[in-house]
């Protein structure tokens, strides 16, 4: 039977400010960046931990018709695309520190929960 | 590349998230709008035309959704918790509550139970009201059903 989660998936607007973005500020790594010429096969994933990667797509044609990916793009520029994805950390008041210096959006600081 | 649309609603989340930041703070239009870069007379508009609700509500269920969070797990006296969050009146925050909620702050204080899911999760759901009930009923949270009380 199914034994873990190998790849998940976030659309995205644009790859390269999505690596910025996952890589450059998150502090993820590259696992996989292909081109495979009807699209880029981008993953990123934890530093330490294959196995576990994240897909980075552009939605478009062929996958999708234009007013499909039209309609996603305008749900992901209002905040309106879920959950996506959950991390963990070992200091997380540290990590909130070293993302906000680098300038990521977090929306509620970090609480205590019993 | 992006069209004016996507390019008008990151303006617009941009500002939602100053108001999820700054939650206990006073709602200031002028500065929302300077971030969406519309006029202070459009913002309001162009906000519930993106999000469904006024900034006002908006700002009111973050605050209520915090209440909650404090009532769940502290045990922090309703009064604090109402001036923590930015109300300046304790009725007012009271009514508010009661509005959104379904019964009083320390109603739910009693009901609530601690559920172990993300923050954003809770932040996310646990604001029922304007855009309607939660479509999975009264949730574990412990909020009222909004669609069976009247």
């Amino acid at each position: 039977m199914l034994n873990s989660i190998s790849i998940s998936h976030v659309f995205v607007l644009d790859q390269d400010q999505a690596l910025d973005f996952y890589v450059g500020k998150l502090g993820l790594e590259v696992s996989n960046d292909m081109d495979l010429g009807f699209m880029r096969w981008l993953t990123v994933r934890v530093p330490g931990q294959p196995g576990r990667d994240v897909l980075l797509e552009k939605p478009g044609p062929p996958a999708m018709d234009e007013a499909s990916a039209d309609q996603l793009r305008e749900l992901i520029t209002k905040g309106a695309s879920g959950f996506t994805l959950g991390f963990t950390t070992n200091d997380c008041q540290k990590t909130y520190e070293t993302l906000v210096s680098r300038g990521v959006e977090i929306t509620q600081e970090p609480t205590e929960q019993s | 590349m992006s069209r004016a649309i996507e390019e008008f609603n990151r303006r617009q989340l941009r500002a939602r998230d100053a108001m999820d930041r700054a939650y206990a703070q006073p709602l200031d239009i002028a500065r929302l709008a300077g971030i969406a870069c519309v006029s202070e007379a459009h913002f309001i508009r162009a906000f519930r035309a993106t999000f469904g609700e006024t900034p006002h509500r908006y700002l009111q269920r973050r605050r209520v959704e915090r209440a909650m969070f404090l009532l769940r797990e502290t045990s922090r006296a309703v009064t604090e918790i109402c001036f923590d969050i930015g109300f300046a009146s304790l009725g007012t925050f009271s009514r508010t509550f009661h509005d959104i909620v379904g019964e009083s702050p320390t109603e739910y204080r009693r009901r609530a139970k601690v559920k172990a899911v993300p923050t954003c999760f809770t932040m996310a759901w646990t604001r029922p009201s304007s855009l309607g009930p939660s479509s999975f009923g009264p949730s574990s949270f412990g909020e009222a059903d909004t669609a069976s009380r009247q």
